[in-house]
């Protein structure tokens, strides 16, 4: 595949707006109160630190900001979007706190090129550990400016006054007070955060950590939240694409007259961009099937089983991450080695929303809603593909139905803008489920290979790991062993040509999935060899006290009592590090030998993820992760031959169902003094490692790839 | 083939000059504006779609438009009475049975259709009744709470 294929898991942070249209976006935002802060000096380090390629140029501006409006009531503005994880709840929540506000006079604006400041996107589980922050220091600020002009309306020193509910009040008389609204009024005050402001003290937060159920879920549960495939234009029309049947196909020719015989389609051709367009979506469709096309087809030879002998040829070079001691002294001090190669497989990101966009192009300017990850990505894709320069370019995005990691790529946004300057109307592309397959950027199918040691005392004194294709996300272990090397081998983008058959890119905690499943397979596999507990052989060998305190958190829950593996109860550990949390989790599971199948019972969490905003949302998170990677570890691959990719809905891509789900029980570590970290993802990771040493628990078999299908659970059962 | 179709729909009678042979889901999207019936898969295997059709759960994108005449089909934008949510509704929203909303409408019509043929079920029971339905964010935990508890507060009423 081609470099652009890849879809970079890092993104380039970079201002877009230059000093006139910075004018006007700030002229467009009325009278109040307003605070930005710009995330290059301090809060952003987080995010920059992740980036390849670093900082590009641009203005020292800002990327956050609030107002307070002469009405009181508070406004965040954040390029971040809502697909579900929740920060319309916790970033409000994070502003009524630190401004001493009621939480319904607080409102997000999220995800909007022309009202939002840029921001790269919404991955890594960064909204709440980088951008929350930010936002909370611009609260700050604008409370420190509320104090002012209190100060100064009411004639009263700043030490004596207090806020609270919106209010700013002399607290040796409480008839000495102002509103929010009232100190707001008539004012346009624009202040550029300086430094870093002091923030409330923890203790006294009675907001943030305070459970707190979603502020969108009434819109959600009657059918009033719109989703970017449910806005309507007047004259729009519904489009269909003409796909070709197979990655690398080549269009040969093509024949729409007998679409173009059907009353009311309009046909495009543009290119490789065929389409037919209808006021209804359904006739559209039909219309597609009428279109005839032959295409080049490619014989590659490559399916979901030979993938990773192809994989293994590319070979990429690689480069150590992690590394310490001296290999060939742990080789020497090992008294046994174990040399183990894990496999894991192709994973769609199936949201249940289809990649959706309505585009509406007029002359010079461009507006389009669009379900995506990134916005100011989209915009500026748009913006290029359509021939306009990106401010003139408005990407709004609604609520997103999922996104994983999978709503980065914005290609549907690209066809309905191109469209609809081809037509000279709104369009709308909603991407069927078929072409949601077809163009999912997968999780890269990846290999692991470790060779390690442990000598006589159980300890582990050899550590060589090298990773093909999944990324360097979770690759370099976090336990103390003293010779160790982890070498990281790109993850596809520069894996060169003859790697991936099709588009890969980030899915839910990218890397980390594949990592953590050899990890923590081979820590089990050597606790077994040596004749230990696995709780107890993983703490043997750990020195991190915070990993340590979740590992022991979750065995107390659990009721872990110590035994050699396989002990017969299904019982399994992992541990692991995403998105700055710590995470470890216990299960129990029941496998049915004779249909290889494996239900989940029981599942306990702990999780230390620094200051918890929303414990309520952070648990609603973990569960989501429990949920959603029993599939990668089960039944969750990608089949595909030849380009064409198999799986074309839900009958044969197998998703978890609410029969699957086990009891979940979460442990949240209170760590409030440390800064909150990502949720979102870090459970995600340990749910393959942990089902397989369940397995290995109970059967004695030890399973090597995912999924862990019934056939393949079968396979090890036979040879164990 | 456009004909005239009458049904009812969300409690109004309504009459519509359509071909029979269109997909329900794509005709209450498009001709009545009710979004808040999905798409998600088109071949019935989500449950993003569902619609009551004479109080039964059913995948409106694998129905007729046909199919409906002289029904009654109720869409999520139909199940709240006067502002006042269904008890369903309202319990998703108590035990956060959602993320991002996309299965939402399709689970909650399936719970409402699941409490009319069995109006105290077990959770095993409300699990078989689910099943069908996909959601990819897995808020499924939360959902069976919400509606062992509408179930309760319905106190068998169908």
């Amino acid at each position: 595949m081609r470099t652009e294929d890849y879809l970079a898991l890092d993104f380039k942070d970079r201002m877009i707006l230059d000093p006139q249209s910075r004018r006007e976006f700030l002229k467009r935002l009325g009278g109040g109160i307003f605070v930005f802060v710009s995330l290059g000096d301090w809060t952003v380090a987080q995010e920059a630190g992740r980036q390849r390629g670093g900082r590009q140029g641009g203005p020292s501006d800002f990327n956050a900001f609030l107002r307070i409006g002469e009405d009181g009531r508070v406004t965040g503005f954040t390029g971040k979007i809502e697909m579900g994880q929740g920060p319309i709840t916790s970033l409000a929540q994070m502003l009524a706190e630190e401004l001493d506000t009621p939480l319904d006079t607080v409102e997000m604006v999220m995800g909007d090129t022309e009202r939002c400041p840029w921001d790269m996107g919404t991955f890594g589980s960064m909204t709440t550990r980088s951008f929350g922050p930010a936002l909370l220091a611009a609260a700050a600020e604008a409370r420190t400016i509320l104090m002012e002009l209190a100060a100064e309306a009411l004639q009263v020193p700043q030490e004596w006054l207090v806020t609270k509910d919106g209010v700013i009040f002399d607290g040796r008389n409480k008839d000495l007070r102002r509103t929010y609204g009232e100190l707001a009024k008539g004012k346009k005050i624009e202040r550029h955060l300086q430094g870093k402001p002091t923030l409330k003290d923890v203790a006294r937060y009675t907001v943030v950590g305070k459970p707190l159920l979603r502020r969108d879920g009434r819109d959600k549960v009657t059918g009033k939240a719109q989703y970017a495939g449910d806005l309507r234009e007047p004259g729009m029309l519904y489009a269909r694409l003409l796909r070709p049947p197979a990655h690398g196909a080549k269009l040969k020719n093509v024949d729409t007259a007998l679409a173009k015989t059907i009353a009311g389609v309009q046909v495009v051709q543009d290119g490789d961009l065929v389409a037919v367009l209808h006021e209804f979506p359904d006739v559209a469709e039909a219309a597609l099937a009428e279109v005839k096309a032959e295409f080049d087809l490619p014989a590659t030879g490559v399916d979901d089983k030979t993938i990773f002998d192809h994989l293994l040829k590319t070979n990429p070079q690689g480069r150590a991450v992690a590394e310490g001691g001296d290999l060939s002294e742990g080789r020497k001090l090992a008294s046994k080695t174990f040399e183990r190669t894990y496999l894991n497989s192709y994973v769609a990101h199936a949201a249940m929303e289809t990649h959706s966009a309505l585009a509406k192009v007029e002359g010079d300017k461009a507006t389009i809603w669009a379900s995506t990850q990134n916005p100011f990505g989209a915009q500026s894709e748009i913006a290029q593909a359509i021939g306009l320069p990106a401010n003139n370019v408005r990407v709004i995005t609604p609520f997103v139905g999922g996104g994983f990691g999978g709503k980065t790529r914005n290609t549907q946004a690209v066809e309905a803008a191109r469209l609809s300057k081809a037509v000279g109307k709104p369009v709308q592309v909603v991407w069927s489920r078929a072409e949601e397959f077809f163009y999912d950027t997968f999780r890269p199918a990846a290999i692991v290979k470790i060779n390690s040691g442990i000598d006589a005392a159980g300890k582990v004194v050899l550590w060589d790991y090298d990773v093909l294709y999944a990324g360097e996300r979770g690759a370099a272990q976090f336990y103390a062993l003293p010779n160790h090397r982890t070498t990281a081998r790109p993850s596809g983008r520069q894996g060169g040509g003859g790697g991936h058959p099709f588009a890969t890119g980030a899915w839910r905690a990218p890397g980390n999935n594949t990592n953590t499943f050899a990890r923590e397979s081979q820590i089990d596999i050597m606790a077994a060899a040596a004749g230990l507990d696995p709780v107890e052989f993983r703490l043997k060998n750990l020195n991190d006290p915070r990993m340590i305190r979740v590992l022991k958190a979750a065995a107390e829950r659990f009721g872990w009592t110590p035994a050699k593996a396989p002990s017969k109860r299904g019982y399994g550990v992992a541990c692991g590090m995403d998105a700055g949390t710590w995470v470890a989790m216990i299960i129990e599971v029941e496998v049915d030998a004779k249909k290889g199948t494996t239900q989940v019972k029981r599942v306990v969490c702990a999780q230390d993820m620094g200051l918890v905003v929303n414990p309520e949302g952070a648990k609603i998170q973990l569960e989501g992760c429990v949920t959603m990677g029993m599939g990668y570890a089960l039944t969750e691959e990608v089949h595909f031959k030849d380009g064409k990719v198999l799986d074309t809905n839900f009958d044969t891509y197998e998703l978890p169902r609410f029969s699957w789900v086990p009891k979940i029980e979460t442990v949240l570590i209170d760590a409030k003094d440390s800064p909150p970290q990502g949720g979102g993802e870090p459970a995600i990771i340990l749910m393959g490692a942990v089902i397989a040493n369940a397995i290995y628990d109970r059967t004695a078999a030890r399973l090597f790839q995912l999924p862990m299908t019934p056939e393949r659970v079968l396979a090890a059962i036979q040879k164990a | 083939m456009t004909e005239s179709i009458s049904f009812k729909l969300n409690d109004k009678p309504v009459r519509l000059y359509v071909d029979g042979d269109r997909t329900l889901l794509w005709v209450l999207r498009t001709d009545f504006g009710l979004t808040g019936t999905k798409f998600g898969c088109g071949e019935g295997h989500c449950g993003a779609c569902t619609v009551l059709l004479n109080g039964v759960a059913v995948r409106s994108c694998l129905q007729k438009v046909n199919d409906v005449r002289d029904k009654e089909v109720v869409t999520i934008e139909g199940l709240a009475k006067e502002g006042k949510l269904h008890p369903v509704q309202k319990a998703f929203m108590e035990h956060d049975g959602l993320q991002c909303g996309f299965c939402t409408p399709g689970m909650v019509l399936t719970a409402v259709g699941l409490l009319k043929t069995n109006p105290t079920p077990t959770r095993e029971q409300i699990i078989r009744g689910m099943e069908q339905n996909l959601c990819r964010c897995g808020a499924h935990t939360r959902i069976i709470d919400a509606i062992q508890t509408a179930a309760a507060e319905m106190k068998g009423v169908r």
